[in-house]
């Protein structure tokens, strides 16, 4: 059982008075807990059981402008006092900040909704595996498919952050995930490929069934791939590889990046970084929503925000620390964003398919070749050729490459969009990138 | 002198205890353990000229883990108690029903160690290491306008672990980590670019710091972040490609190390699987995974199932003589472990990971290799790398490199993504050099979500044919 808010409160409060005891002027506690619950199987067999039981805490004092922090898996009383003591004289050490400080008061989030992010109900290992076994059987009907592995998570987390000004609140939330990775095989080639649900509430996970043939379709489809030419050409990006593109683009207007000046969107508000019809939100007070909380995780109450309005950017994701050194309020996005999800375009999948006579639609892409200071991106990817919106065959050891100046303001979505992740894009054309192969 | 942790100090647990439970749980299982970890931490940082952030981390906890057949049972808590090692010891029984195995109590013993037993955090105090790093901001900012931005930070670990085997067989290690890393960002007429380089291994900080020699950390940074002012856009196709020595060796990391472990090859996943005796590179070349050099980042006494680490020789003169083995993959493959079971820490199960992946020197020079080069690029700095075990195909990201037109080394090129396929990567490679190099001391490697510290290291070598992922056709 995941241990309830009187538990986690308590060792926060004990936290906070014993550093304003031992001299710090300001004190911020987060304590967590997190059970999780994994099956794996392989090959249509149990290959793994694992219970993780996490229990931790940290801690941030401030004595003035200084500040320091430390954390721990250890919330015994004994080791609490060695700590805190340890955190508050290095406090005394570290050098002032002029912008270190806990939130603004009039910041903080007031009321707490119920975002409907736990789900009471327990599902038992041995229902995992049934879950698991119908989800292989599917996953490995085709003969082509030579390894399935595949796996069931349930978590359940509790948290509780306080801090000296009086704030103190938490909730719990759940999650079930289930995920297949296949393995195919023909003469010439051997690929992999995935499919994955994750939810918080248990009856909201997708079918075993259907997980598991869409993880053996998906991989089967990328067998005996061809590697092309260098040539510019339109580039379809598949959903799960449009979000990773917009999460580059909210760690580029985080406002560490845009205060430390490395970041490429510096100084863009109010300009248009993106084309006329692109909007972004970020809502964290969705119902169920993978990424949805109440405030920020320094306290701070969160807003839905409109990052681009018709191409215009219009906020930084800002933090407390950073903020006031930009001499701008917390937006309550300190930890990053919440739901963040690019509006639906106005044409269809099949449309966008066919919007060129060739185009590379893009499945998965390896490396880290996004560069947020210069803007620069190259990375390696796989994918399908597509002539006049039909799958042509399937293409790998391949790269491309652009900038995202240029990128962003040559997308066009698809009205496809669905909230499988906590980012989310429709599908995603981007005309005039380079690709590289033979 | 530091002393091992006592895991049972204070806990209502007795060592005695502990190993009952332990045994009982693992009758009739193949394999299993107990693992204790009690890991100190801290990370300083300075940003913006500013000390941004001390950290302090405690962590710890137990992982038990029990082996029936290829099935895993594990359980992990960070509370060292009689219930909580109760309850994980039920939970693995519950997984496990019908045990029938027998308990293989054999593992290899050594008395070699490769690192002091040390805490790198407290020989050094926090205003020595405020010290440096305001010093390291002064100085690069020192030399000119064209710095804008100076970040520069200290991470220091001690970890103790303990493994207590069924039986009572316990086997223990302390292990120091430290790393330092600078990273700059310049520019000159609107154009931003940076630089990063960084040190570190199983040793004290004053063994990378003393002397001043903190300054070559910041001028190769610097170095790197100047350079880049420069490029220009990256070329795109397949070309000969001359990669300098040491660090670009995360090559081998990618390209065949991950291919090579152990898990990938039972399951039959890996792109290698069936290449055992076979040739997988050119003559000439040679790569090993080496746990047991001194001090290194990648470098274990024993691995995290008590193995002594070793010297695997992976590929000879280009044949294919060894996988990386944990004992689990080891046992069910039917060879010995290589001591390559490692894993981040007591939250997970272990993996056949990698230490330090070295291709060893051939007797090629640098030179030679620049000249027998048309068209292609010189790349001596990355950034990081991944790869597909299943198709084989892996990348990575150079983040310093230049274009060689007619045998010459030209113009600077912007950091490009460089793909290539794992398996026949090697058989393009087409001179070794004679100038072996270790890596800095800053790789981590990450795999099924684990994070754990590995070094690498080669020689320079010419590859025959490989994709640069640049923008210009």
């Amino acid at each position: 059982m995941v241990k309830d808010q009187e538990f986690l409160e308590k060792k926060a409060s004990y936290c906070l008075a014993l550093a304003r005891k031992l001299g710090a002027t300001d004190t911020s506690v987060v304590v967590k807990n997190s059970v999780s619950e994994t099956v794996n199987f392989r090959n249509k067999k149990l290959d793994e059981a694992n219970r993780s039981d996490d229990l931790g805490i940290s801690i941030t004092t401030y004595i003035g402008k200084k500040k320091s922090s430390i954390s721990s898996s250890n919330l015994l009383t004994d080791n609490l006092n060695i700590l805190i003591e340890k955190c508050v004289e290095t406090t005394k050490n570290t050098p002032e900040d002029e912008f270190n400080s806990l939130p603004d008061r009039d910041l903080l989030a007031k009321e707490v909704k119920d975002l409907d992010l736990y789900d009471n109900s327990h599902i038992a290992n041995e229902q995992k595996i049934d879950y698991l076994k119908t989800l292989e059987a599917a996953a490995s009907g085709d003969k082509k498919i030579v390894n399935t592995e595949s796996s069931f998570t349930q978590n359940k987390s509790n948290f509780v952050l306080a801090n000296s000004e009086g704030f103190c609140d938490g909730y719990k939330t759940s999650s079930f995930t289930a995920s297949s990775v296949t393995v195919a095989k023909d003469e010439k080639s051997m690929e992999r490929d995935y499919e994955y649900s994750s939810k918080c509430f248990l009856k909201d996970l997708d079918d075993a069934e259907k997980l598991g043939n869409l993880a053996a379709s998906q991989t089967i489809r990328k067998l005996s791939p061809k590697k092309i030419g260098s040539e510019k050409i339109a580039i379809i990006f598949d959903k799960r590889i449009a979000k990773g593109l917009l999460s580059t683009f909210a760690s580029a207007i985080s406002s560490s990046a845009i205060s430390r000046g490395t970041s490429f969107l510096k100084d863009k508000v109010n300009q248009k970084i993106f084309s006329d019809k692109i909007n972004i939100f970020d809502k964290p007070d969705m119902l169920k929503g993978l990424g949805s909380r109440n405030f920020d995780s320094e306290g701070v109450k969160t807003d839905t925000l409109k990052l681009v309005d018709h191409g215009i950017l219009k906020n930084y994701l800002i933090d407390t620390y950073n903020g006031k050194k930009l001499n701008l309020k917390s937006n309550g996005r300190c930890g990053g964003t919440s739901n963040i999800y690019f509006e639906n375009g106005n044409i269809s999948f099949k449309d966008l398919l066919n919007s060129n006579s060739k185009s590379l639609y893009i499945t998965e892409t390896i490396g880290h070749g996004s560069n947020i200071v210069t803007g620069d991106y190259s990375v390696g990817a796989t994918g399908f050729l597509v002539e006049n919106g039909e799958f042509k065959y399937p293409i790998n050891e391949i790269t491309i490459a652009g900038n995202f100046k240029d990128m962003f303001q040559n997308i066009t979505l698809a009205n496809d969009l669905e909230f499988k992740y906590a980012t989310n894009s429709p599908t995603m054309l981007i005309e005039g990138m380079v690709v590289a192969g033979k | 002198m530091y002393l091992m942790s006592n895991f049972f100090e204070k806990s209502d647990l007795s060592r005695k205890e502990a190993e009952t439970i332990i045994s009982d749980t693992l009758q009739k299982c193949d394999d299993g353990e107990l693992y204790l970890e009690n890991s100190k931490s801290e990370s300083i940082l300075l940003d913006d000229n500013k000390i941004k952030n001390s950290s302090y981390n405690s962590d710890l906890g137990f992982g038990f883990r029990a082996i029936s057949d290829e099935v895993v049972a594990y359980s992990h808590s960070n509370e060292i108690s009689k219930n909580s090692l109760r309850q994980s010891s039920e939970n693995l029984k519950s997984t496990l029903k019908s045990v029938k195995g027998t308990y293989n109590h054999e593992i290899p013993k050594s008395n070699k160690k490769y690192y002091d037993n040390i805490n790198p955090i407290e020989q050094k105090s926090l205003n020595e290491k405020i010290k440096i790093l305001n010093d390291v901001n002064d100085y690069l900012r020192s030399k000119g306008d064209k710095v804008k931005q100076v970040t520069a930070n200290f991470l220091g670990e001690q970890k103790s672990v303990e493994i207590i085997r069924s039986g009572g067989e316990t086997l223990s290690d302390v292990r120091p980590l430290v790393r330092f890393n600078v990273s700059v960002m310049v520019e000159k007429d609107g154009r931003k670019e940076t630089g990063v380089y960084g040190v570190g291994g199983r040793q004290s900080y004053d063994s990378y710091l003393n002397d001043d020699n903190w300054k070559s950390v910041c001028d190769e940074a610097l170095r790197i972040a100047s350079v880049n002012l420069e490029s220009k856009p990256a070329p795109a196709g397949e070309m000969k490609v001359v990669l300098g020595p040491g660090w670009p060796a995360i090559l081998i990391h990618e390209a065949v190390g991950h291919g090579l472990e152990g898990d990938f090859n039972r399951k039959k996943t890996s792109a290698f699987h069936n290449l055992m005796g076979q040739k997988v590179a050119s003559e000439g070349v040679t790569i090993i995974d080496d746990g047991t050099i001194g001090k290194r980042r990648g470098s274990l006494t024993i691995d995290d199932e008590g193995t002594p680490t070793e010297k695997t020789v992976l590929i000879e003169n280009g044949i294919l003589k060894n996988f990386m083995q944990d004992r689990l993959n080891a046992r069910l493959m039917k060879t010995r472990s290589t001591g390559s079971g490692r894993r981040e820490n007591y939250r997970h199960i272990v993996l056949p990971r990698m230490r330090n992946t070295m291709m060893l020197s051939g007797n090629h020079t640098q030179e030679e290799m620049i000249k027998a080069v048309n068209k292609g690029i010189f790349a001596v700095s990355f950034g990081g790398g991944q790869v597909d075990i299943t198709s084989g195909k892996f990348v990575f990201n150079c983040t310093e490199a230049y274009e060689i037109v007619n045998g010459k080394i030209g113009s600077p090129i912007k950091g490009a993504t460089l793909i290539g396929d794992g398996p026949s990567i090697l058989k393009e490679v087409s001179m070794v050099g004679n100038d072996m190099m270790m890596d800095p001391g800053i790789g981590t490697c990450g795999k099924a979500g684990q994070g754990v510290p590995v070094g690498v290291a080669q020689p320079s070598i010419l590859i025959d044919k490989m994709t640069v992922g640049g923008t210009k056709l």
